[in-house]
């Protein structure tokens, strides 16, 4: 019988892996909260990373592998890595050929702009919505394979937890209709999660509504290992806002755009004197953590208040629309200001995970059948991605993971379909079981108000600057959470639709994971990217050249560690303020 | 500051299920939008009479109007709920959902039959795979711009809404599908294709069924030229359809 494959969430890791599955010959069943096209990939803005050295400076593909791990303060395991940076070429070169518009030099080839953490023009993009175009080019190509047949989709539904035989091995998913609330099983051979990064657990951030990590959450409390959860990306220029915290592009300092604030009442290019080697193109937890100081420590934020100028004035507004449209529209659409005449504020927000499910080098958790990519992996990115490395981690992510899904489902003795019946019956009466007991729950504490103060507290204890005392407080105070968790009360309890009990069931999965987050941080005693504790401010290779490994019980997370691969490139100091060294 | 805003939501709980109104008071801050007061009723729903209610169901994603997703009617015109504005929006603030798509609750609408129209018109770069097959074509920089406007449709469904054309009645696949299939055709790869993608938009709801209202061009979100769209795809189908008769 021909394998069934189970791809999990349809940005560009899960559309990709779909397509690869679709062209090797499988057929995919694809599940989705929302309308693929409208995954949070389409919110990636500056472009996507390939070194190909169009602008005569030598770039590498070699190059490029060592600014990320460099970038990423030596943290990531560099055989992947150093395969993802030969592929990005490549990756381009197709996503061109899908129809993404990129932008073009007068030659009419692919044009590249600069990014932070490196020297060279390596950013291939089509105006400031990268991410969108990228998605779209491959909605598209899945739309095709959907009228081929290959591709049935399941848009509209949450998917609960992964179905595992009693050998621990992954054989389906449960999953709700979001509109019809029907609970459902699933059979898959392999299952790859494509579910995004985690950033709701902290309230408002750059992600999506739907970016909850919650079955990241879930199938971590089945067993499953999630990779440096610690590891979260603060980007240093976003728009604060009500709902949400808005990302503003490092392509806007790509293109020269400048950061500063009043000292001694004139304007202070502080990135520009702090680090006269990459001024304001340095890596984002770097750029970050020099805004937290200047507008904490220094008490220098504009009027007082935590925010920062980034400066595009002395562009000219027509390159500006050409190259930083999509952004500059976003600012004046949701502050009012025209960013081509004022300077923009901007202050840091939480932006991306490097951590995330831990996965071998094709692409599988520790549970057999279960594989993760994109954001929801653990990776590519160390301690710290590098700008526009995500694009191409999401993308080539799938292009591992769609492939060792098929060897993998093609290697089983057994099928799942040769799996009794009861295995995956006793997973879904679990689920409804559960979900039955959150629609029962009868107490005052609204969901909605309690991932709120997740959120707060979160973002306060575990983000720029991090003191082991204010996380072993947050560590305690989602325990209290989870206590007032068990007193909730659903503000709908209706059958059809009903948003309260679906977002119920993810904060759970949200509170697991967070607590995992704050144990990553608190057991990890130095600093490396963007982990940062001014007790232990320097990275301390000898203890901590390793990977993060939580495991759920019933007590809080459990830690493992795991050396990390660094067989190309001896790690050597990080730093931005001078050229960095050869290293090779 | 103790403002507080009137909201007024068109609500329904289910498909068939009769529409009633519903306010809620909100408390005015800076930069609010209508996201955010959704958010407040799913914290607090208690509506303006001081009853207790349920949330507000309605789709939302990105809430920097990339995604779509929060497409409704507000103060009467249909656009994204995420840039729209307390400050900029008068008073009391109306929201519908929009009413040319099935209602599944509330402000929660399936849009499943704009995604069909794109694969009605076959709205894709037909690749001969994801394998590595080198660079793709030069283009010239002008082109690729204009592609990038046609491009970046995120299929919120507003320009259909404002269309008096599109409905239940009509098979009339809208103007966003045909916008896209000026942008395929337009592709050095889609080029190769023409013919094939004229003839998706000449048939049963196709390019005829515009009514030339210009209403989507007014509406659409992201500024997308769907009235120079569906004029140069009605060139193209009438060009197409003398070719054919000529050709037999």
């Amino acid at each position: 019988m021909e394998p069934r494959y189970i791809v999990v969430g349809g940005g560009l890791a899960g559309l990709m892996a779909t397509i690869k599955i679709c062209e090797a010959g499988g057929s995919v069943d694809l599940f989705s909260l929302v309308a693929v096209k409208r995954s949070h990939s389409v919110c990636a803005q500056g472009g996507i990373n390939g070194a190909v050295n169009t602008k005569g400076e030598g770039d590498s593909t070699w190059e490029h592998f060592d600014d990320s791990v460099y970038g990423g303060d030596f943290l990531a395991n560099q055989t992947p890595v150093k395969e993802m940076c030969e592929a990005a070429p490549g990756i381009i070169f197709l996503m061109d050929r899908m129809g993404v518009p990129f932008s073009r030099t007068p030659e009419g080839l692919l044009d590249f702009r600069r990014f932070g953490g490196t020297k060279h023009h390596r950013t291939a993009f089509s105006g400031a919505t990268t991410g969108q175009q990228l998605i779209y080019a491959c909605d598209e190509q899945v739309r095709r394979w959907e009228v081929a047949g290959k591709v049935r989709k399941y848009e509209g539904w949450d998917v609960i937890s992964a179905v595992l035989d009693k050998e621990g091995i992954c054989r389906g998913i449960v999953a709700q209709n979001l509109v019809t609330m029907e609970i459902k099983v699933f059979r898959g051979d392999a299952v790859n999660l494509a579910t995004g990064g985690p950033g709701m657990i902290y309230g408002r951030s750059t992600q999506s509504v739907i970016c909850t990590g919650s079955i990241a959450g879930q199938v971590y409390q089945q067993g499953a290992y999630l990779g440096n959860p610690e590891m979260i990306q603060v980007h240093p220029t976003a728009i604060p806002g009500a709902d949400k915290l808005r990302l503003m592009s490092e392509s806007a300092r790509g293109e020269g755009g400048r950061v500063w604030t009043y000292r001694d009442g004139k304007p202070w290019y502080f990135l520009e004197d702090m680090f006269p080697a990459y001024g304001n193109l340095v890596p984002r937890d770097i750029a970050t953590r020099a805004i937290y100081q200047v507008c904490y420590d220094m008490k220098l934020g504009v009027d007082g208040q935590p925010v920062v100028y980034l400066d595009l004035t002395h562009i000219d507004a027509a390159t500006l629309d050409r190259k930083l449209g999509g952004i500059l529209e976003i600012y004046e659409k949701f502050i009012g200001d025209d960013p081509r005449k004022v300077p923009m504020k901007i202050f840091p927000a939480v932006h991306y995970s490097m951590g995330g499910l831990w996965v071998d080098f094709d692409a599988m958790t520790n549970i057999p059948g279960l594989f993760a990519s994109g954001e929801a992996d653990y990776q590519y990115h160390g301690a710290n991605r590098l700008g526009a490395n995500s694009l191409l981690s999401a993308i080539y992510g799938g292009m591992v993971s769609g492939p060792a899904m098929m060897q993998y489902a093609q290697g089983l003795k057994k099928s799942c379909a040769d799996i009794p019946q009861s295995v995956f019956d006793a997973e879904l009466k679990r689920q409804q079981n559960a979900t039955e007991k959150l629609y029962n729950m009868r107490g005052n504490e609204n969901p909605y108000l309690l991932h709120k103060e997740l959120g707060e507290w979160m973002s306060e204890h575990c983000t720029i600057v991090r003191y082991n005392k204010n996380i072993q407080k947050l560590e305690e105070h989602i325990q209290v959470l989870m206590e007032r968790y068990q007193k909730l009360g659903l503000p709908d309890t209706g059958r059809y639709a009903n948003q309260s009990v679906i977002f119920a069931r993810n904060l759970w999965n949200m509170l697991e994971y967070g607590r995992a987050i704050a144990v990553g941080a608190l057991n990890r005693n130095e600093s490396r990217g963007s982990h940062y504790k001014p007790e232990f401010p320097e990275r301390d290779d000898e203890n901590f050249l390793k990977t993060t490994k939580a495991k759920w019980t019933p007590n809080g997370p459990a830690l493992e560690w795991e050396e990390v691969d660094v067989q190309y490139i001896k790690p050597r100091p990080r730093r931005y303020d001078v050229d960095k060294e050869a290293s090779k | 500051m103790a403002e507080v805003i009137r909201l007024r939501v068109k609500r329904q709980d289910g498909p068939g299920a009769a529409p009633y109104w519903e306010e809620f008071d909100i408390k005015y801050r800076a930069n609010l939008n209508v996201i955010a007061m959704l958010q407040d009723i799913q914290q607090n729903p208690v509506n303006a009479k001081g009853q207790k209610t349920t949330p507000v169901v309605w789709g939302c994603n990105c809430l920097e109007e990339i995604c779509g997703e929060c497409a409704m009617v507000i103060n009467g015109t249909p656009r994204q709920a995420c840039s729209a504005l307390v400050d900029k929006l008068t008073k009391p603030i109306t929201v519908e959902p929009l009413s040319k798509f099935t209602i599944i609750r509330d402000l929660y609408i399936d849009r499943a039959k704009l995604f069909n129209a794109l694969k009605k018109v076959n709205a894709w770069i037909p690749i001969d795979g994801t394998y590595d097959l080198g660079q793709g074509p030069k283009q010239p920089p002008a082109k690729a711009d204009w592609m990038y406007k046609l491009s970046q449709c995120m299929t919120c469904g507003c320009c259909a809404e404002s269309c008096p054309n599109y409905s239940d009645k009509s098979d009339f696949i809208g103007p966003a599908a045909i916008s896209q299939v000026r942008l395929f055709m337009n592709h050095p790869t889609g080029q190769l294709h023409r013919d094939e993608l004229v003839d998706n938009i000449m048939g049963n709801g196709g390019i005829a069924d515009c009514g030339k209202s210009q209403n989507c061009v007014r509406v659409c979100p992201k500024e997308i030229p769907l009235t120079t769209s569906l004029a140069d795809m009605n060139r193209e189908a009438l060009k197409r359809w003398f070719s054919r008769g000529l050709r037999f």
